[in-house]
C-alpha cells in the first residue's frame, strides 16, 4: 500500500535547500514520490505504508542536514 | 500569525544591532580617521559586526563544504566577504553582508505574506459541525459526522459538510467559492454546498457526503496540491541555477588571474572578482519564479478559478485554439419557449394546451412550455395522457382530442404542420394539433449564456471550436449567433474525442488546445486536450479529476479571466527574469569597465543592486496575486 502524507515545515528559508531536501527524500528507498514546495512550507511524501515511519525519520534527518533551523511539524 | 516568525524577529534584530555597531565605523571610514588604523585594530572592530549579521551564513557554507554541496549562494556570500577581508576592505565586507541578510529577510517576509494572503482567501474549511444525536445538538468535528446524520447550520456559520436540505430556507454567500458575489437561494429539497456561508436562516440538513468526499475538502486539497506540481520555466530555473553559481565562480577566478597577467595590479582585479560574486547571486530568480506561480494559482482561486498547478498555468498561457462542448458552457442547458405561431386561435391558447397535454411530464421541453404558460394548470380538465416516444403525446383537454409533438407525430396522424414562417428558425419546434386539425407551433431554445457571445469576442484571435451532440440546424445558428469559427453537430461522446484528436493534429506544435465542458460524460475529452476546463463543477467529482482548471460557477467568461490569469503570471516570470538577469550584467559590465579604466570597483554597490532587484522581483511577483 502507498500512503500520501501531508507535513508542514517551519522556518524554511531558502528556495534552494527546499529543492536539495526534495531530492534528497526521492532518493530514500521505499519513497515513490516526495515534493517540498518552498512557497507553501510543506513536505508531501508518497512511499509504502509498512515503512513509512522510518522513511519518515529519514526525511527529518535530511532536512536537518540540509537547513539546521528547519522543523518538520509530525502530527 | 504574526507578521514576522521567531526566527525572522531574531535576525531583524541582529541586522539592526550590526548595523548600529557599524555606522560609527563607516564614518570614521568617511572622513579617513580609521585609514591610519593598523591592521590588527581595524580587522577586529569590522568583525564583530560582521560576525554578529552573518555567522550563520557562514556556519552554513561551512556545513555544505563538509556535505559536498558547495556552490550555493551562502558560499558566493563567503568567499566575496571574506575575500574583502583578506585583501584589506573591511568596511565593504559588513555592508555586503548586511545587504545580502536585509534581501534574505525582506524575500522570508514577502513570501510569508503572500502565503498568508492566499490561505485568507481559501478560508472555506470548517471547524465543526453542529449534530443532531439523540435529540441533542452537538457540536463536532466535520469528520465525525456519518452519511445520514442531520446538521443544523445557523446563520453565519459555514455549512460543513454536502447535504440536502430538509428545513427552513436562505441565502448562501458562495463566494469563497465560487467568486459570485449574488446569494444563492435555498429551502427544502436544495442540495447543500459545504464551504458556503449561511447568511440569513437557519438550515437544517441531511449529510449526504463523508468529510473527506466533500466539496470543501476537495477544493483545499486542489489548492494545496497545486503548489508541488512544478511549471516547466520553474524546472529551467532549478536547472539553471545549478549551473550558473559555478560558472559565476569560474568567472570571477579568471577575472582575478588572467587580466592582472598582462595589466598588473593584483588586488584591484581580485576586488573585481568578488564584486561579480556578489552581483550574480541567483536569488532574485530562485525564489521570484515559483512565488510568481504561486500567487498568480491563488489569485485565480479567489476568483472561482481552480489551477491544478503551476505546468497548468503555463500550458493555459499557451492557449490557441478553444473548443467548446455546447451545453452547459455555451448555453445554460435550460429551454425557454421563444416563438408562439397559432394557426386558429390565441397565441395563448396554443401555450395552454401544449402546457396541459405536457403537464404530467418532467422533460426539459414539457418545463419550459409550462414555465411559458406561467399560470397554473387544472389537471383535472386533463384527461387520458398517452406518452408517445420519440413522438409526443395524446391527451383529452376539456373533451377535445391533443397531440403535442414533434413533426412525425403529425405525419403519423395524417397532419400537414405549416412550414414555419420565422426566418430565423433555429430552436425544437413542437406542433400542437386539436381532434385532428393542426393548431400551430411553439419553437423552444436552448438559452445561450448572457456573457457567452463576450466571451467568444474576447477569446479572438484565438480559434473557437463548438461541439455538440445537437443537430445542425441548432448547433449551426448558435455558432453563428456567437461567431463561433468553427462547429461540429450530431456528435456523440465518442465522436468529440476524435473530433479533438483531429483539432490536436492541425493546431501549431507551440499552441494549445483547450477543452471546455461543463464536465457531464466529457471526462475522457477533458483529460485527452492539453488544458481541460471543467465548468460549473461544484460537486461533480469525474470532472474536477479528469480537468486541469475547474471553474468553479457555470460563467463562461471565467475562461477568458483564467487565461488573462495565466498569461499575465506568465508574463511576471518573463519580466523577473530578464529584468534581474539584466541588472546583474549591467552592475557586472559597469564594475569590469571601471576597473579597466584604473578606478576600483564597487563592491557595495554591487550588493545593494542584488538586494534592489530581489525585492523588485518579489513585490513583482506578488502582483501576479490580483487577478482582475
Amino acid at each position: 500500500m502507498i500512503m500520501k502524507k501531508t507535513f508542514e515545515l517551519e522556518d524554511l528559508d531558502c528556495a534552494n535547500c527546499a529543492a536539495k531536501m526534495e531530492a534528497g527524500i526521492r532518493k530514500i528507498d521505499g519513497v515513490k514520490d516526495a515534493t517540498v514546495s518552498y512557497i507553501a512550507q510543506k513536505l508531501t511524501i508518497e512511499a509504502d505504508d509498512d515503512r513509512f515511519e522510518a522513511i519518515l525519520k529519514e526525511a527529518v534527518k535530511i532536512c536537518k542536514s540540509i537547513e539546521p533551523d528547519c522543523t518538520i511539524l509530525l502530527k | 500569525m504574526q507578521l514576522l516568525s521567531k526566527k525572522q524577529r531574531k535576525m531583524l534584530l541582529r541586522i539592526v544591532i550590526a548595523a548600529v555597531l557599524f555606522v560609527p565605523l563607516l564614518v570614521l571610514e568617511l572622513t579617513g580617521v580609521s585609514e591610519e588604523w593598523a591592521w590588527y585594530i581595524a580587522l577586529p572592530v569590522h568583525l564583530v559586526p560582521y560576525l554578529i549579521v552573518g555567522y550563520d551564513v557562514l556556519r552554513k557554507a561551512a556545513r555544505n563544504i563538509c556535505h559536498g554541496r558547495i556552490f550555493d549562494e551562502n558560499f558566493l556570500m563567503c568567499i566575496a566577504t571574506l575575500g574583502a577581508i583578506a585583501v584589506g576592505e573591511y568596511p565593504e565586507a559588513v555592508e555586503v553582508m548586511l545587504f545580502f541578510q536585509i534581501g534574505e529577510l525582506l524575500q522570508a517576509i514577502a513570501v510569508r505574506r503572500s502565503r498568508r494572503s492566499v490561505s485568507d482567501l481559501m478560508d472555506i474549511r470548517p471547524d465543526y459541525a453542529n449534530v443532531e444525536r439523540d435529540g441533542e445538538l452537538l457540536r463536532v468535528d466535520p469528520g465525525d459526522v456519518q452519511i445520514g446524520e442531520i446538521i443544523l447550520v445557523k446563520p453565519g456559520e459555514k455549512v460543513p459538510l454536502d447535504g440536502v436540505v430538509i428545513e427552513g430556507s436562505s441565502n448562501l454567500d458562495t463566494a469563497a467559492l465560487t467568486g459570485e458575489s449574488l446569494p444563492r437561494g435555498v429551502a427544502a429539497g436544495s442540495e447543500l454546498i459545504s464551504g458556503c456561508v449561511n447568511m440569513s436562516g437557519a438550515l437544517k440538513a441531511r449529510v449526504t457526503k463523508p468529510y473527506g468526499e466533500s466539496t470543501v475538502a476537495k477544493i483545499l486539497d486542489l489548492v494545496e496540491n497545486a503548489s508541488s506540481a512544478k511549471a516547466k520555466s520553474e524546472g529551467f530555473i532549478t536547472r539553471f541555477a545549478k549551473y550558473y553559481t559555478p560558472a559565476v565562480v569560474l568567472l570571477a577566478l579568471l577575472l582575478a588571474v588572467v587580466p592582472p597577467v598582462f595589466l598588473g595590479d593584483f588586488p584591484k582585479w581580485i576586488r573585481l572578482a568578488l564584486t561579480c560574486l556578489v552581483v550574480s547571486c541567483p536569488c532574485a530568480l530562485v525564489i521570484s519564479v515559483p512565488l510568481t506561480f504561486f500567487a498568480g494559482i491563488g489569485g485565480a482561486a479567489r476568483e472561482g478559478i481552480l489551477v491544478k498547478g503551476a505546468n497548468r498555468l503555463e500550458e493555459l498561457a499557451k492557449v490557441q485554439t478553444v473548443v467548446f462542448d455546447k451545453t452547459g458552457t455555451l448555453t445554460s442547458g435550460r429551454f425557454t419557449v421563444t416563438v408562439v405561431h397559432p394557426d386558429r386561435m390565441a397565441e395563448e391558447e396554443l401555450l395552454y394546451l401544449a402546457a396541459a397535454a405536457e403537464c404530467y411530464s418532467d422533460h426539459p421541453i414539457s418545463l419550459s412550455l409550462k414555465q411559458a404558460y406561467k399560470k397554473e394548470i387544472d389537471r383535472t380538465k386533463v384527461a387520458s395522457v398517452e406518452e408517445i416516444a420519440g413522438r409526443g403525446v395524446r391527451a383529452v383537454i376539456d373533451g377535445k382530442t391533443v397531440l403535442v409533438g414533434n413533426e412525425r407525430l403529425m405525419l403519423d396522424h395524417k397532419i400537414v404542420p405549416t412550414e414555419c414562417c420565422h426566418a430565423e428558425h433555429r430552436g425544437t419546434l413542437v406542433h400542437v394539433a386539436v381532434n385532428g386539425v393542426y393548431a400551430g407551433h411553439v419553437e423552444i431554445c436552448d438559452e445561450l449564456k448572457p456573457d457567452a457571445a463576450e466571451t467568444i469576442r474576447l477569446l479572438r484571435p484565438r480559434k473557437t471550436v463548438i461541439l455538440t451532440g445537437d443537430h445542425a440546424s441548432v448547433g449551426e445558428d448558435v455558432a453563428a449567433r456567437l461567431g463561433v469559427d468553427e462547429v461540429h453537430c450530431d456528435l456523440l461522446p465518442a465522436d468529440k474525442v476524435m473530433k479533438v484528436e483531429a483539432l490536436l493534429q492541425s493546431k501549431p506544435a507551440s499552441s494549445a488546445l483547450a477543452f471546455v465542458g461543463d464536465g457531464i460524460n466529457d471526462a475522457p475529452v477533458l483529460s485527452r486536450a492539453d488544458v481541460g476546463i471543467a465548468m460549473g463543477a461544484l460537486g461533480s467529482d469525474a470532472a474536477i479529476e479528469a480537468a486541469d482548471i475547474v471553474l468553479m460557477d457555470d460563467k463562461p467568461s471565467k475562461v477568458t479571466t483564467a487565461i488573462r490569469a495565466s498569461r499575465r503570471t506568465l508574463r511576471i516570470v518573463r519580466e523577473n527574469v530578464v529584468f534581474s538577469l539584466a541588472v546583474k550584467v549591467g552592475v557586472l559590465i559597469a564594475e569590469i569597465i571601471m576597473t579597466s579604466l584604473g578606478s576600483n570597483s564597487d563592491m557595495t554597490l554591487a550588493a545593494f543592486a542584488d538586494v534592489g532587484v530581489l525585492v523588485l522581483a518579489v513585490l513583482n511577483a506578488t502582483r501576479a496575486l490580483r487577478v482582475k
